[in-house]
């Protein structure tokens, strides 16, 4: 059956989809994914992104604020879970513990009226298929982590359903049952033909695993694309510093494929116009060390770190700082050259380079925003305008203007604002919601109590949720008015 | 200084003392009594006195019919009222539940004082209704023993168990009548205990209420009382076993329901 005009192959779709809960946090933000067939996709973020929220929403135990999910092209987004053709593995598994493992795989089948021969015959083979034939009779609390994990997924495959709902079912598994099971929930996808989709915060898992990968951070899609693309073309520097370890500095461009950043200039592969401000993002792989004389930056080894297959190399250039991963070992203390290679250079349009912060003005003309603490002239930016004998914004005519309608937009630099852990030093306080670390800074967003976000440039290292108050200097704000 | 070191098995003293004092003696005593007559000598005349007494047996009978009927309607009552408060998003709810806790902080004798002039504004008078002012009284007394235990196992019940059945194609009724239920036997086990048993036995609420109907606890006060202590330990003796019945059956049902975090919160 086909409504609207959807692709058949998408088994799901999600429009706009987006979630507010009552205490107006929005843990997800205009969501828009298409899923094909038999795809493996995998929502992939840090904890609170919003992934899991989406998941649920998928399964029916959240109802979406806006938008639609489609199902083979039909809205089921108002749906009840026990509606839908969608199974879920849960998190801690969420096996009944007051039912045996038979009953437990049966569970959704006995719902279903099957015959009991039926269900005996499906629950048998389910069982061989997860290596656990003839544990029908066991207490689940009798099974180990890994066997419960098994269980869990036998239960919401025995249904077949359109699509798998996986809830970071590894999580609670040691690292080498998780990378077997890893393997074995690939080869079930790929025997089975049924669409998985997965939640990790494990960017490992998701590189192994998917087709396709989600990236998200708080609550929006940061990158959708194939494991390769996402590792070797990040979108942007939180994509970047997420997926693998990664040196991101800030560079501009000097030239057709020329680039200039960590004081040295570096052919590229990525054509972006002359000029414009950048971030190069260098896995630590395609770091070459070279003796001081070939290379296109000097620096200082200042530590190694043995990792098994290769060494973690930091060397100091400057003030940036460049972790390089290498078979090769190194002394602390040499001085070494650098190379980075072309197709090693990974080019990304800085996105953010300046806080843009749109305001409205309240009666006594100050701005919305820092509790009214900035001083912004309005008749320098809304042309034709001056205050008259009673202290009301008038235009040319003499008639007052309406300022409830009107918009400023504040802009600051992120390097122009300073952070102070006294909260009383500047104009707002807030938490560091994220860090990302550019070569010689760290670029961190630091979320105020009225939930405004702003980029702050620091070369010194905070800590995540730490509270800051941040200094602004009046002489470095900029106000626009909004057309 | 030196200080002083006691090994756990001294600490232990004081306790052992206390329990030989007030629960091994005075379990001696009884059975002593309850099978000697008033010369001191033994006979087993107490217990076949017992059984053979159609007052005596007839009594039995008439408590656990109370117990029962008190237990179940206690069931009954406090159960959708654990539930709907386990499984409300209301923030105050520990202060809702400490509403139905609240009667057993007032004194005993006041509280069914005050039912008893209730029940006479209704009743005009209560020996008309023994049976059911018995129930009214015990229940009255006994449901926040019932209500707790259940609002403890609903709390404890693992939401993702809900969702997962949810998930697998059952409605809210059926998840109820698999999953919720299933896993609340524990608390329900430990209500039934602790009101059925005391409901066989606590004949003060119902001399409060000027009822003239007998259990269990009348029979041996009234032989007490009468300083019988031969035939009033037989009864309790008797009534002493029943209840260690009663209590091996129910520990063996919380067994079987597994994960048996019964939700004794009292």
């Amino acid at each position: 059956m086909e409504k609207n005009n959807t692709n058949s192959k998408n088994i799901i779709e999600l429009k706009s989809i987006t979630k507010v809960y009552d205490d107006s946090f929005t843990a997800v933000n205009e969501f828009n994914l298409e899923v094909k067939r038999g795809e493996f996709v995998t929502f992939l973020g840090p904890s609170g992104c919003g992934k899991t929220t989406t998941l649920r929403m998928i399964a029916g135990f959240e109802i979406p604020t806006s938008g639609e999910i489609l199902l083979n092209g039909t809205d089921i987004s108002k749906l009840p879970p026990n509606k839908r053709p969608i199974n879920t593995v849960f998190q801690r598994y969420a096996l009944f513990p007051h039912l045996n493992i038979f009953d437990n795989i049966a569970f959704g089948l006995k719902l279903k009226k099957l015959s009991k021969a039926e269900i005996v015959k499906k629950v048998k083979k389910v069982l061989e298929m997860v290596d656990l034939e003839g544990f029908e009779d066991r207490k689940v609390q009798t099974l180990s982590g890994g066997q419960q994990q098994r269980i869990a997924i036998a239960r919401a495959l025995v249904n077949e359903p359109e699509i798998l709902l996986l809830d970071e079912p590894l999580g609670a598994l040691d690292l080498k049952m998780r990378k077997e099971m890893q393997l074995e929930l690939k080869g079930m996808h790929d025997r089975l033909g049924i669409t998985f989709i997965y939640v990790t915060h494990d960017q490992e898992e998701a590189l192994t695993m998917s087709d396709k990968i989600v990236v998200m951070s708080e609550g929006k899609i940061q990158q959708i694309g194939t494991p390769e693309d996402i590792y070797n073309e990040p979108k942007n520097a939180f994509v970047a510093d997420f997926i693998g370890e990664s040196n991101i500095f800030n560079g501009i461009m000097t030239g057709k494929l020329r680039v200039r950043f960590c004081g040295a200039e570096f052919e590229c592969l990525d054509d972006i116009e002359n000029g414009t401000k950048i971030d190069a993002v260098v896995r630590p792989e395609d770091v070459i060390i070279t003796t001081p004389e070939k290379g296109a930056v000097k620096g200082k080894v200042i530590s190694v770190i043995f990792k098994g297959v290769h060494y973690e190399i930091t060397v100091v250039s400057g003030k940036n700082e460049i972790v390089i991963q290498s078979t090769k070992s190194a002394k602390v203390g040499d001085e070494v050259g650098l190379l980075i290679e072309p197709d090693g250079i990974h080019i990304m349009v800085s996105e953010t380079a300046q806080n843009n912060i749109e305001t409205g003005i309240d009666k006594s003309y100050k701005l919305d925003i820092l509790e009214g603490a900035l001083n912004c002239d309005l008749t320098a930016i809304i042309p034709n305008s001056k205050y008259n004998e009673n202290d009301i914004l008038v235009d040319n005519n003499g008639d007052e203007i309406d300022i409830s309608k009107l918009k400023v937009i504040v802009s600051v630099f992120p390097e122009d604002i300073e952070m102070s852990d006294d909260e009383n030093a500047g104009v707002v306080c807030g938490n560091i919601i994220n860090l990302i670390y550019k070569g010689d800074h760290y670029s961190y967003v630091v979320r105020t109590d009225e939930e405004e976000d702003f980029i702050v440039d620091d070369e010194y290292l905070w800590n995540m949720n730490d509270r800051v108050s941040l200094i602004i200097p009046e002489e470095k704000i900029t106000y626009t008015l909004k057309k | 200084m030196k200080g002083i070191h006691f090994t756990r098995k001294q600490l232990c003293i004081p306790y052992a003392l206390f329990l030989i004092c007030f629960v091994i003696a005075p379990l001696f005593v009884i059975i002593y009594y309850a099978f000697t007559n008033g010369e001191g000598r033994f006979t087993v005349a107490n217990l076949t006195g017992f059984f053979s007494s159609p007052n005596t047996i007839g009594t039995l009978a008439y408590s656990f019919g109370i117990a029962i009927v008190t237990t179940g309607v206690c069931l009954f009552a406090a159960y959708p009222i654990a539930y709907i408060l386990a499984r409300s998003n209301m923030k105050k709810k520990h202060a809702v539940v400490m509403m139905f806790v609240l009667p057993m902080w007032i004194n005993f004798t006041l509280r069914i004082t005050a039912l008893k002039e209730i029940l006479t504004l209704l009743e005009g008078n209560l020996a008309y209704h023994p049976f059911l002012n018995s129930v009214i009284g015990m229940t009255y007394d006994f449901l926040p023993f019932m209500i707790l235990p259940i609002y403890t196992t609903l709390m404890n019940l693992d939401n993702s168990l809900l969702e997962a059945a949810n998930d697998l194609g059952a409605g809210s009724i059926q998840t109820f009548f698999k999953v919720t239920l299933p896993l609340s036997v524990p608390g329900i086990v430990s209500g039934i205990v602790m009101v059925f048993l005391p409901s066989m036995t606590n004949y003060v609420v119902l001399d409060m209420l000027y009822n003239s109907t007998y259990i269990m606890g009348s029979l041996i006060g009234s032989y007490f009382s009468a300083y019988d202590w031969h035939n009033g330990s037989m009864i309790a003796l008797i009534l002493l076993l029943i209840i260690l019945v009663f209590t091996l059956l129910t520990n063996r049902f919380e067994d079987e329901t597994s994960n048996g975090r019964g939700g004794a919160l009292l």
